[in-house]
C-alpha cells in the first residue's frame, strides 16, 4: 500500500482520504483532532482532580494518613515504567518518521510490555488494598471497607469515613487512569499489527503519531497522580 | 509547513530530565518544608515534567500555532473549573462540603 511511491505520491497515496488536499494536510488535521480529544480528556480528569483538591484541603490530616498507607515503592517503580514507556513510544514515532520499520516494531513492543507491566503492578497494589480492607463502600452489604485503624496511629479528629473518602478518590483516579492504559495498550496492539503489515511509512505515519499523543497524555496524568496520591503525607510521618 | 523530526538526542535528554525530576520529587516529599511549601514544590516539579512531555515527546514545540491554541484552551478551561469552584467553596466555608 505504502509502496506506491511515485513522483506525485501525495495525490496517489493509498492512505490519502479523498477530502484532503494532500498527506501533509491530512496529518495536521489528524494531530489537531487528537489534541481536541485530549482537551476533553483534561476536563474529564480535571473533575476528579478538583474533587481531590477540595477534599484534601478539607481533611488534610486524614488524606496524609491515608496516603502514607499506599506503597511508595510500587508507585515510584510505576512512575519510572511509564516514563520509560513514553520514551519508547517517542522512539516508535521517530522510527516511523525516518522509515526504520524494525526499530518501530521493537519500540512498539517495548511500549506495550511496559504498559502491561504498569497494569500488573497496579493489580498487585489493588490486591494489597483489598487484603487490608481498603476498598471503599461501607454501605454495601458485604462492606469491603473496614481497615484495622487501631494500628494506623491516626491523628486526633480523623475518622474512618475521611480515610474512606481518600480511597474513593484514589480508586476513581487510578481506576480511570488504568482504564486509559488498557485502551492505550489495545490501540498500540492494532498499531503494531498494522506496522508489521507495512502500512506506515515516512509519508504516512499519523496513526502512530496520534497514538503516541494519547499515550504521552496518560503518562502526564500519572506524573500528577504520583505526587498527589503517594507523596502528599510523607513529610508528616511517612515511612 | 513540513514536519519537524525531533532528533533522538533530544528524546534521550528529556527522558533523563524526567527521571531526575522523579527522584527530586520523592526526596523533596520527605523534607518537612514550612507551610504549604511541600505541595507547591511537588506541583512545580510535576508541571515542569508535564511541560517537557508536552513540548518534546508530544512535539508541541514544533507544531502548528493552532495546536498551541487548542492546548492553551484546555488549560484555560481547567483554570475556570478550579477558580470558579473554589471561589464558591472558599467564600462559603460555613457550609459543610
Amino acid at each position: 500500500m505504502a509502496e506506491t511511491h511515485t513522483a506525485e505520491h501525495d495525490t496517489h497515496h493509498a492512505a490519502l482520504a479523498h477530502h484532503f488536499e494532500n498527506l501533509e494536510q491530512q496529518r495536521e488535521a489528524g494531530t489537531l483532532a487528537m489534541w481536541i480529544f485530549l482537551v476533553t480528556e483534561i476536563m474529564f480528569f480535571g473533575g476528579l482532580f478538583l474533587a481531590y483538591t477540595l477534599y484534601r484541603s478539607t481533611y488534610p490530616a486524614a488524606f496524609a494518613a491515608a496516603s502514607n498507607h499506599l506503597d511508595l515503592t510500587l508507585g515510584a517503580v510505576n512512575t519510572v515504567i511509564l516514563i520509560c514507556s513514553s520514551f519508547t513510544m517517542a522512539m516508535a514515532v521517530y522510527c516511523t518518521q525516518v522509515g526504520k520499520r524494525r526499530g518501530m516494531i521493537i519500540s512498539l513492543v517495548l511500549t506495550i510490555i511496559l504498559g502491561l507491566g504498569f497494569l500488573g503492578i497496579k493489580a498487585v497494589e489493588y490486591h494489597e488494598k483489598y487484603v487490608d480492607k481498603l476498598i471503599p463502600g461501607h454501605l454495601l452489604p458485604w462492606n469491603p471497607f473496614g481497615p484495622d485503624l487501631e494500628k494506623w496511629d491516626l491523628p486526633a479528629g480523623v475518622s474512618e469515613r475521611q480515610i474512606e473518602l481518600f480511597y474513593w478518590i484514589y480508586f476513581a483516579l487510578t481506576g480511570l487512569h488504568a482504564l486509559h492504559m488498557i485502551i492505550g495498550a489495545g490501540v498500540l496492539l492494532v498499531i503494531l499489527y498494522l506496522g508489521i503489515k507495512g502500512r506506515f511509512s515516512p509519508e504516512y505515519h499519523n496513526p502512530v503519531e496520534v497514538t503516541g499523543l494519547y499515550w504521552h497524555f496518560v503518562d502526564i496524568v500519572w506524573i500528577f497522580l504520583f505526587p498527589l496520591l503517594y507523596l502528599l503525607g510523607r513529610h508528616v510521618g511517612g515511612h | 509547513m513540513s514536519e519537524h523530526i525531533v532528533p533522538v538526542r533530544v528524546y534521550v535528554v528529556i527522558f533523563f530530565a524526567l527521571m531526575v525530576g522523579t527522584v527530586i520529587t520523592v526526596v523533596a516529599a520527605y523534607q518537612d518544608f514550612p507551610g504549604a511549601l511541600n505541595v507547591v514544590i511537588a506541583m512545580a516539579i510535576a508541571v515542569a515534567k508535564a511541560t517537557l512531555v508536552v513540548l518534546y515527546f508530544m512535539h508541541v514545540r514544533y507544531s502548528a500555532p493552532l495546536v498551541w491554541v487548542i492546548v492553551a484552551s484546555g488549560l484555560f478551561w481547567l483554570a475556570i473549573l478550579f477558580a470558579l469552584t473554589f471561589s464558591d467553596y472558599m467564600s462559603r466555608h460555613w457550609l459543610p462540603i
